[in-house]
């Protein structure tokens, strides 16, 4: 309100048109940069698509993959961004004991992910012999986008486990946690993971349930 | 409340430079005009490696089999084994050597004559180069940078280090396309469109590690242009001086901002295409491979969704800079300015339906492949409007024929040339009758090599802000002149070879009897080529020549209203002393509320502030 008046004694001037201030640059950058990241990814589901469909021998997922796992799996990262949003929260309000707490519990929450694709890719490797190159239940290239896929997936946990951990440590830091900016910082690292969060629905769906 | 925080900005700005050494001011500077000045030597150095490559490719051509001028043997060593020149005797010396210790030389073009693998990998790195690493890092690189912050009022980038890190991490990407020359087995060869299966297997070229690394370098290039991107986008998003609204940034900006978007979206699907393409090779999966069930025409698909956006990734930022420059020099508004930011937009959308019109040939629905035809049809829309605005902005403007000048007309009328044999390859049953032949080959050069004309023309026109001095008017206008002529001389004629069936990539147009008649303008093409090439030196010697001695530049020497007009030339760090306040639109050239003929937006008139401008 006040702003705006001010604004139209200055005659004739409008204001930049932007309400954002620098604070948060980095969240549209983060929002432009994940805008590029669902290209990559959507690429690689409509190639996985493509090549499904021109596919005479495509095996059902769900007989080759184990989706109770899976699902286990999906929900974990679920609540990973639950926790996620409380830790946000608990920054905001300048809980740094509740904030470190539940960007543990994220941190915890993707680690057991990776853990559990771990377990899920030897087994398929060393269990079934399903490969990035081969696989004994029909078209080969079920093999190499399901490991294409869930490994480009992976990379982008494995560099959120990072980036949260970061995070944490920055947060570790008084000085750190009771800057205006702190909130801003989570919220940019939030945004990331809740995208992760957000693709792997996305490739359950189509990589294991349909 | 903005205004103070800016304030403040400067003072810290100004003491931390003053005290920065050579590095980081020259080499790891995150000074955006630095960084674009970056871009712009690394593309310039990058077209004379790509226009070498066309000359080779334009000697074959005329001359099929022939060794080179200078370099090559004569012919009566070749006839008759007896070494005549002093360049026959070194030939003599290098081929009697045994098999491990020949030269690059020796393998790719014995006796100086190219040899069919050189010339494919000569034609594939050319475009390659002259696409990724010309007008790629020049116009969005190196003038995106620059003008940016300049023409919106801002101090710098948004992200400055990720701004460094573009350029250095772009660079990387470079080295590696140019080391892939030197490996064995030859750069990649099978076209700058990669189309797999012929690349997804090794033995299927006979290049190993030349394709990787070509594969290995666009991923690197879609790192950095990525992050480019993410700067320009937010920069304009956030960072407008008060008063600069969308509607008052001048076009090169809109198209600079267009084109950022189109870069975020379309590189990351060639790079997830690469990676599916590395796998292929190196890891032996089978996407593209149909004997491991894989699409070959898969690739086609994602290559041509990127490749499509990417035409006017590299063409937008032309018209642009050709709509800056003809308003400047008519001394007119800009005609129908909306319509030009519409028609920007329009065409940024449209470009990601079309790209189905490359694959006519390669098996398609004829439902689909009609549905292709109109979106490209429907392109002609805004592109039309864009050069009756560039018209009408001409009409009756006083005009004046400076360098930049001259080569804005000449893109324009390269690009009516260029689109108009769009149309007809738009449509299907024309282009199955002329695809892949030299029809397409002159069809892509007139748009994608007319842009030269326009980056040119923006050299001209920024040097002085650029480097603080002017160039050569006098040279500027012969080496325009001149590039214009040879220009059309070179590529024009190639519509003729392609109606007349000459095959887009061949080694060598004599083994078909059916092609010797059209021989001779091949010859008339390469001459004309090697002049075009011999005037860019003109360029050259002025460009290198006015950066140490030209004559020194004012703030404003084209009496243009832009903001980056309003800096001192070239501008310091923090690019203004205060935060400029804009009052209007970027072309009010001759306005009658002033005497002179143009209008600064910064410059607040109480006629027009009183009544609130717009």
């Amino acid at each position: 309100m006040n702003e705006a008046t001010l604004t139209h004694a200055h005659v004739g001037v409008e204001p930049a048109e932007s309400p954002l201030t620098p604070e948060s640059w980095g969240k549209l950058g983060m929002w432009i940069f994940l805008a590029g990241d669902a290209m990559s990814f959507g690429t690689l589901l409509a190639g996985y698509g493509a090549i499904r469909a021109g596919s005479a021998d495509w095996p059902v997922p769900s007989q080759v993959l184990g989706i109770q796992l899976t699902a286990l799996m999906t929900f974990l990262l679920i609540c990973s961004s639950v926790t996620m949003v409380k830790a946000l929260s608990a920054s905001k309000r300048g809980d740094r004991k509740a904030f470190t707490k539940f960007i543990l519990m994220t941190i915890a929450g993707g680690t057991l992910f990776l853990g559990m694709q771990a377990y899920e890719w030897t087994h398929l490797i060393y269990g079934k012999h399903v490969t990035f190159t081969s696989n004994p239940y029909g078209a080969w290239l079920f093999g190499t986008t399901f490991f294409a896929i869930t490994g480009f997936h992976g990379a982008h946990v494995t560099g959120g486990v990072l980036y949260l951990s970061v995070v944490l440590l920055l947060g570790l830091i008084a000085g750190k946690f009771s800057q205006k900016n702190f909130p801003n910082i989570v919220e940019i690292a939030a945004l990331y993971w809740h995208f992760v969060d957000l693709v792997w629905i996305l490739v359950f769906t189509f990589v294991y349930l349909i | 409340m903005s205004e103070s925080r800016a304030a403040k900005g400067t003072h810290e700005v100004h003491e931390a430079h003053a005290h920065l050494g050579f590095v980081r001011t020259y080499i790891f500077s995150t000074d955006h005009k630095m960084i674009g000045r970056q871009f712009l030597f690394m593309g310039l150095f990058m077209l004379i490696i790509g226009g070498l490559m066309a000359m080779l490719i334009r000697w074959e051509l005329a001359f099929p089999e022939k060794p080179l001028p200078v370099i090559g043997a004569s012919k009566e060593f070749i006839d008759t084994g007896e070494p005549k020149t002093s360049m026959d005797q070194t030939w003599a010396e290098w081929l009697s050597k045994p098999e491990s210790e020949q030269n690059w030389l020796t393998k790719n073009m014995p006796m100086g004559a190219i040899t069919a693998p050189l010339y494919n990998s000569l034609f594939t790195m050319h475009a390659t180069l002259m696409i990724f690493f010309v007008v790629m890092p020049i116009m969005v690189g190196g003038f995106g940078n620059f003008l940016i912050p300049l023409t919106i009022g801002a101090r710098d980038m948004a992200f400055p280090t990720l701004n460094m890190l573009s350029f250095w991490v772009g660079l990387l990407s470079g080295i590696i396309m140019l080391a892939s020359l030197f490996v064995p087995g030859g750069s990649a060869a099978a076209g700058w469109t990669s189309y797999a299966p012929l690349t997804a297997k090794v033995e299927y070229t006979g290049v190993n590690w030349g394709q990787n690394l070509w594969c290995i370098s666009l991923i690197v290039m879609g790192i950095s242009s990525l992050m480019g991107s993410i700067n320009y986008i937010t920069t304009i998003i956030n960072m407008r001086a008060p008063g600069m609204t969308f509607f008052r940034m001048p076009l090169i900006t809109w198209s600079l901002f267009i084109t950022a978007i189109l870069l975020l979206l379309a590189l990351p699907v060639l790079t997830s295409a690469l990676a599916m393409l590395l796998f292929d090779r190196m890891l032996g999966t089978h996407f593209f491979l149909p004997e491991g069930g894989g699409e070959p025409i898969l690739w086609q698909h994602l290559f041509w969704f990127f490749g499509h956006p990417e035409v006017y990734i590299l063409v937008l930022p032309a018209m642009g800079v050709t709509s800056e420059v003809l308003s400047v020099f008519s001394r007119k508004p800009i005609f129908g300015y909306r319509g030009m930011v519409f028609a920007m937009t329009a065409i940024a959308f449209l470009s990601w339906v079309v790209w189905g019109h490359h694959m006519f040939v390669s098996g398609m629905n004829p439902l689909i492949g009609t549905t292709f035809m109109m979106t490209t049809m429907v392109i002609a829309v805004p592109s039309a409007i864009k050069t009756f605005n560039w018209l009408g902005t001409l009409w009756g403007g006083s005009i004046r024929f400076t360098t930049p000048m001259l080569f804005g007309l000449a893109f324009v009328s390269n690009f009516v040339i260029g689109g108009l044999s769009g149309i007809f390859m738009a449509s299907t049953p024309v282009d199955i009758f002329i695809h892949d032949t030299y029809y397409i080959v002159a069809h892509f050069h007139y748009v994608v090599a007319g842009i030269i004309f326009a980056i040119f023309a923006a050299i001209t026109y920024w040097f002085p802000k650029m480097f603080g001095r002017m160039m050569n008017e006098t040279l500027g206008k012969i080496h325009a002149i001149l590039t214009f002529i040879f220009f059309n001389a070179t590529f024009f004629p190639m519509h003729i070879l392609g109606v007349g069936g000459h095959m887009r990539r061949i080694f060598n147009p004599l083994q078909y009897e059916f092609l010797h008649p059209l021989q001779p303008v091949n010859v008339f093409i390469s001459i004309s080529a090697f002049c075009l090439g011999v005037a860019q030196l003109i360029f050259l010697f002025n460009f290198v020549w006015s950066l140490f001695a030209g004559k020194r530049a004012d703030r404003n020497p084209w009496h243009a209203n832009t903001l980056e007009w309003i800096t001192p030339s070239p501008p310091p760090h923090g690019n203004f002393d205060k935060i400029p306040t804009v009052y209007r639109g970027p072309y009010e050239y001759s306005s009658p509320e002033v005497a002179e003929d143009w209008l600064p937006q910064d410059r607040r008139l109480e006629t027009t502030t009183a009544k609130g401008a717009h």
